[in-house]
């Protein structure tokens, strides 16, 4: 069982977000990037796959500060091959040009199945998996929180509203695109991701040139303008406090 | 191409989706900018009941068992063929977990360009959308070629998407669906928890914030002492913190509470979608830009950590 994993790094919204001078991209000069947390669950769901069924797990992502820490990462918690995608990536990348050159290197890794996060937070044209799925000949399902593989088949929980899951089957090779692995994301000690970096090795593959069709043109970004804000109460621990039994009060809840 | 807008209707077990209704509303703004029609595309099997409210120009329907309930894949090929032949000048989808396993297929396989999360369509057909968990809005043209949009609830109201009278149908001739590779084995209904939280009057809500599954204790201790019910954003159910049965947002419940007490919640689309229908929204964050601040009614940026003790005491004193 071959399973590759495409994962990125997004901006930690956590941070204050800012426009770069262009007005049509994020200020990336402070901006701190963290794993995609969808792709956190797809790294999950492939060792816990691993464990269960014996796998190889490849990590698969394009290169960008602080994405070696991720590859380590993920070499601590069980992953045992790293690829970092060098070549034109630094900048306006879009998930079309990026699916189309990474489905032509994993299509040299021959991969029985492909789990990555289902979306990303700053996805504008449509998120990686069913693209790369496209691209790759490979049936794609996304929203799923539950995999199972059973001989050419895999079998997944599909999410949908209110709580409600589908359980589907799709046959091997396929795409998935993970909400959440069956268990959170593992925590690992960073002395062992410290051990991995002087164990393991990143190979580093060429992307060579990016084909940016199909990927939208921003004209401007912005924050978005505020029509109702809240009324704020005090910042302070203790007043805020009492303002809010006061307003309990008003509302009947107490 | 021609000048009319597609909207790629969902339903799931025989009921349409609210976000059909927005995405119909959508469809017209846009159309008014291109000067075309607005023709919904239902996949199905008898269901010609659900055409009816459909706020549209014209129906085109494709019935086929295969297409009965949702199948990414059957869906995918039927609206490649729709698309191929009638070539529009933009077809809309949800951005859910149904339109999205479909549209980045469509846009890879027939080369066409897609803009997702879009949220309105403005004058001049700007497609604004709304990323980074709805603290940045883009704006781009809609493109020249056959757009394929995605679209996120908030932007325009179910009810502008409901007719008022049936809008004629088109039977649309099935594409080729043998030989699929995805199949559906039947629907898990969902956990029935202790309480049903889309009735409950008071909730507490916690998220990403709270940080540990042991300061979980924080919010049920207000909510035993007010009488309220405990539920979370993604994040925390997906640590397995709560059960799903608790979840709020996109694949949890949607809540209408008379109070709902947002604690270290950012207020990202998936979770604000699911909340909007309550009475007063109170948040607790010290984010002070995060977007729940924009739908709560009352906010502090108090330290959660220090004012949910403080709250919890006083509750307590009040009811004795």
């Amino acid at each position: 069982m071959n399973i590759i994993v495409p994962v990125k790094l997004v901006p930690d919204l956590v941070e204050e977000l800012s426009i770069d001078s262009s007005g049509t991209a994020l200020d990336t000069s402070w901006l701190r990037m963290i794993v995609n947390e969808f792709d956190d669950h797809a790294i999950e769901q492939a060792i816990i796959l691993k464990e269960h069924t014996g796998a190889h797990v490849t990590i698969i992502s394009v290169n960008a500060e602080g994405i070696d820490d991720l590859l380590f990462t993920a070499a601590a918690k069980g992953a045992d091959r790293l690829i970092k995608l060098t070549g034109e990536v630094e900048s306006g990348v879009n998930n079309h040009a990026l699916a189309r050159g990474m489905a032509n290197i994993i299509k040299e890794l021959k991969p029985d199945l492909i789990l990555t996060g289902v979306q990303a937070h700053n996805d504008l044209d449509g998120s990686l998996g069913p693209q790369l799925a496209e691209y790759l000949g490979m049936p794609f399902v996304g929203y799923i929180s539950g995999v199972k593989v059973d001989g050419e088949q895999v079998n997944v929980r599909k999410e949908y509203p209110g709580g409600l899951i589908g359980d589907m089957n799709a046959s091997l090779p396929a795409v998935l695109g993970i909400q959440a692995a069956e268990q959170p994301p593992r925590y690992v000690a960073i002395s062992k991701v410290r051990q991995m970096m002087k164990t393991v090795s990143i190979e580093e593959l060429d992307l060579s040139t990016l084909d940016l069709m199909g990927g939208p043109t921003v004209n401007r970004m912005f924050q978005p303008e505020v029509t109702e804000r809240a009324t704020m109460l005090s910042e302070d621990a203790d007043e805020a406090a009492n303002q809010l039994i006061n307003l309990f009060k008003e509302l009947g809840t107490l | 191409m021609n000048q009319d807008i597609f909207v790629a209707i969902e339903h799931l077990r025989g009921k349409v989706s609210e976000i059909s209704f927005i995405m119909l509303a959508a469809a017209h703004a846009l159309a008014k900018e291109t000067g075309g029609q607005v023709v919904a595309i239902v996949l199905g099997q008898n269901a010609q009941a659900i055409l009816s409210d459909l706020n549209a120009d014209k129906v085109m329907y494709v019935d086929h068992p295969l297409l009965k309930d949702f199948n990414p894949e059957a869906y995918q090929k039927s609206i490649v063929g729709i698309i191929d032949e009638y070539k529009p000048r933009a077809v809309i989808f949800g951005h859910t977990t149904i339109g999205m396993d479909i549209v980045g297929g469509i846009s890879a396989r027939l080369g066409l360009p897609l803009v997702s999360s879009v949220r309105t369509i403005e004058s001049g057909s700007k497609l604004i959308s709304q990323i980074c968990g709805g603290k940045i809005m883009a704006e781009c043209d809609l493109p020249d070629a056959t757009a394929l949009i995605t679209l996120v609830p908030g932007g325009y109201k179910p009810e502008q998407g409901q007719g008022t009278q049936s809008p004629p149908v088109t039977s649309i001739t099935p594409q080729q669906l043998g030989g699929l590779r995805i199949s559906l084995n039947q629907y898990i209904e969902p956990e029935t928890g202790d309480v049903d939280i889309s009735k409950e009057p008071l909730l507490i809500a916690v998220g990403r914030g709270i940080q540990t599954q042991d300061n979980i204790s924080l919010a049920e201790e207000l909510a035993q002492a007010m009488g309220g019910v405990v539920c979370a954003s993604r994040p925390v159910v997906d640590q397995g913190w709560l059960p799903t049965s608790r979840l709020v947002g996109k694949s949890g419940s949607t809540v209408k509470p008379k109070v709902y007490l947002a604690i270290g919640i950012s207020g990202a689309p998936e979770h604000a979608e699911a909340i909007t229908g309550s009475d007063v929204i109170i948040a607790i964050n010290t984010d002070p830009a995060a977007p729940i601040f924009n739908l709560a009614k009352y906010g502090t940026t108090a330290d959660l950590f220090d004012l949910v003790p403080i709250l919890t005491e006083q509750v307590k004193n009040i009811k004795g």
